[in-house]
């Protein structure tokens, strides 16, 4: 069992230049993560989601407060809280296989054993024919998918990701969604996962936590109910609409804040 | 005639060759043409006739190939050694934040003495052997390559350092193997770019102080007035520069094909 606490989380970033105001990008934030959980952090742009999850990865230092992995504060990056960023981060020099064996090797595992755990998630994302490709050759959605495995195939004990179809067409994206949520409950993760994307909210989590505009703080905490296997007709049904219409109200309100403030 | 010039319009391969070929033509029918019609006297410019037989008198009775030897000789030297110090130490630099506010400035000043105004010091410390020609190429080179390469370095994308961290890398895995190879395409095109320049300051290191070397010959044929030796010794440097040049791409293709182009 492995558990996630934000506690208080807040950050400031200092004055650009001296005499300024400073920055807060989000203020103090408490969020318990259970076992299994998969949560969708909902919010418009600029309004510190991905600050929160940068801090939970370590990449961040957070000005207050202070994230609890199994009861021990977060120092730093590592292994045990993977990644997925928005934009392309897979190593260009390495193919598809090497990206995912990246983790791996860092650890020092021998490599009949990265062979082994190497081959499992290229046919979990469907890319054993593209294992020695290099990333120039691959299509958004195959990058992605590819960095999805690099993430699993280090068995981090939280899956952390950041808007990670954010840069894929709305065809591709689906099927994206359709493959995480079905390693997620094959496998279930613990899965932290920030997008602006209400449909891509609700069809994923358990959990959407609504973040407000700038400075963020999180505003509600929306149970989705809706039941396991999904597949992509739930995003039909009435009780999915029911809370699109509701985080839609919630998200609105924040976008137009956010716009308006952009505005000044 | 139009579609010539259309802003970023792409060229045809086979257009292009004969452009660039073009471009040498018109460059030696100049060339002929004012020599040739005695506008400009042979005693300042030997014709393009003039110069290839000087060529061939050159190779085949002056034993130039041996002046060709020595002096590619000492620009691999000189580029090899100041690579070998620089391209190690742009990295740290690169990498590692306070080496760099440590040298950079120190490095940044030292970029700026002109290498050739080392020579008569270097005469004075190492005699006129192969030494002090090694060395003004190695100043020449290793700052230039040495801040370069900490940029490049320093340039490589934060998302794929920031990927190596969450997978479970630390600060010698991140470097060794995620900063260098990132940086590696980038570097040998540095490194193909200082190659170039290097040429420079042997040429000019060979005009003091040589007994062999392109540069050597050159001056010696300014003894005799030769227009038609000293051309060719300067399109020889042309030539052997074209060719280095083309193998480095090459090289550098073959290496990093992953590369996006």
């Amino acid at each position: 069992m492995s558990s996630l606490a934000i506690e208080g989380v807040g950050r400031v970033f200092p004055p650009a230049h001296r005499g300024g105001a400073a920055t807060v990008a989000l203020q103090p934030t408490d969020l318990a993560v259970a076992h299994n959980d998969f949560i969708t952090i909902l919010g418009p742009s600029g309004c510190g989601k991905s600050t929160l999850l940068r801090i939970v990865a370590g990449l961040d230092t957070p000005t207050s407060g202070r994230v609890l992995m199994d009861g021990q504060p977060v120092g730093g990056p590592g292994p045990d809280r993977g990644m997925v960023f928005q934009s392309y981060s897979l190593f260009p020099w390495m193919t598809v296989r090497e990206n995912i064996c990246f983790g791996l090797r860092e650890k020092g595992m021998p490599k009949a054993e990265q062979a082994e755990i190497s081959g499992y998630f290229l046919e979990k994302v469907g890319l054993r024919q593209f294992a020695d490709h290099y990333p120039k050759t691959l299509s958004g959605g195959m990058k992605q998918r590819t960095a999805l495995a690099r993430a699993l195939a280090n068995d981090p004990k939280v899956l952390l990701l950041d808007e990670p179809f954010g840069a894929l067409d709305n065809q591709t994206r689906a099927l994206m969604q359709e493959l995480l949520l079905g390693i997620w409950e094959a496998d279930r993760k613990t899965v932290l996962f920030v997008t602006h994307d209400i449909d891509e909210a609700i069809f994923l989590a358990n959990r959407v936590v609504v973040m407000t505009a700038r400075p963020g703080r999180i505003k509600c905490d929306v149970a989705v109910d809706l039941p396991h296997p999904r597949t992509y007709t739930v995003k039909t049904t009435p009780e999915f609409a029911e809370y699109k219409a509701r985080l839609t109200e919630e998200i609105r309100v924040e976008t137009i804040r956010a716009d308006s403030m952009a505005a000044e | 005639m139009a579609d010539l010039f259309v802003p970023l319009k792409p060229v045809s391969p086979g257009r292009r060759i004969a452009l660039g070929i073009l471009g040498f033509v018109v460059v030696v029918a100049v060339w002929w043409a004012v020599t040739a019609s005695g506008l400009v006297k042979p005693l300042f410019l030997a014709g393009p006739w003039a110069t290839l037989q000087a060529g061939y008198a050159l190779f085949f009775e002056f034993g130039f190939l041996n002046d060709v030897l020595v002096t590619v000789g000492r620009v691999l030297g000189g580029f090899l050694i100041a690579s070998a110090v620089a391209v190690p130490l742009g990295i740290v630099m690169g990498a590692f934040k306070p080496v760099e506010a440590l040298l950079e400035p120190l490095i940044s000043f030292a970029r700026y003495l002109p290498a050739s105004a080392f020579i008569p010091l270097l005469i004075l410390w190492a005699g006129v052997g192969e030494t002090q020609k090694l060395s003004v190429i190695f100043i020449g080179a290793v700052f230039q390559i040495c801040l370069m390469v900490a940029v490049i370095v320093g340039g490589v994308r934060m998302e794929l350092i920031e990927a190596a961290y969450t997978l479970g890398a630390k600060s010698r895995g991140v470097v060794l193997r995620v900063m260098l190879p990132a940086a590696a395409p980038q570097i040998f095109e540095t490194l193909r770019l200082v190659l170039g320049w290097a040429w420079t300051y042997v040429i000019v290191a060979e005009l003091i102080g040589a007994s062999a070397g392109i540069g050597f010959m050159i001056i010696d044929a300014q003894r005799f007035l030769d227009t038609g030796q000293m051309i060719f010794g300067i399109f020889v440097i042309g030539v052997i520069g074209l060719v280095s040049d083309f193998l480095f791409k090459q090289l550098n293709q073959r290496l990093f094909s992953w590369a996006a182009s």
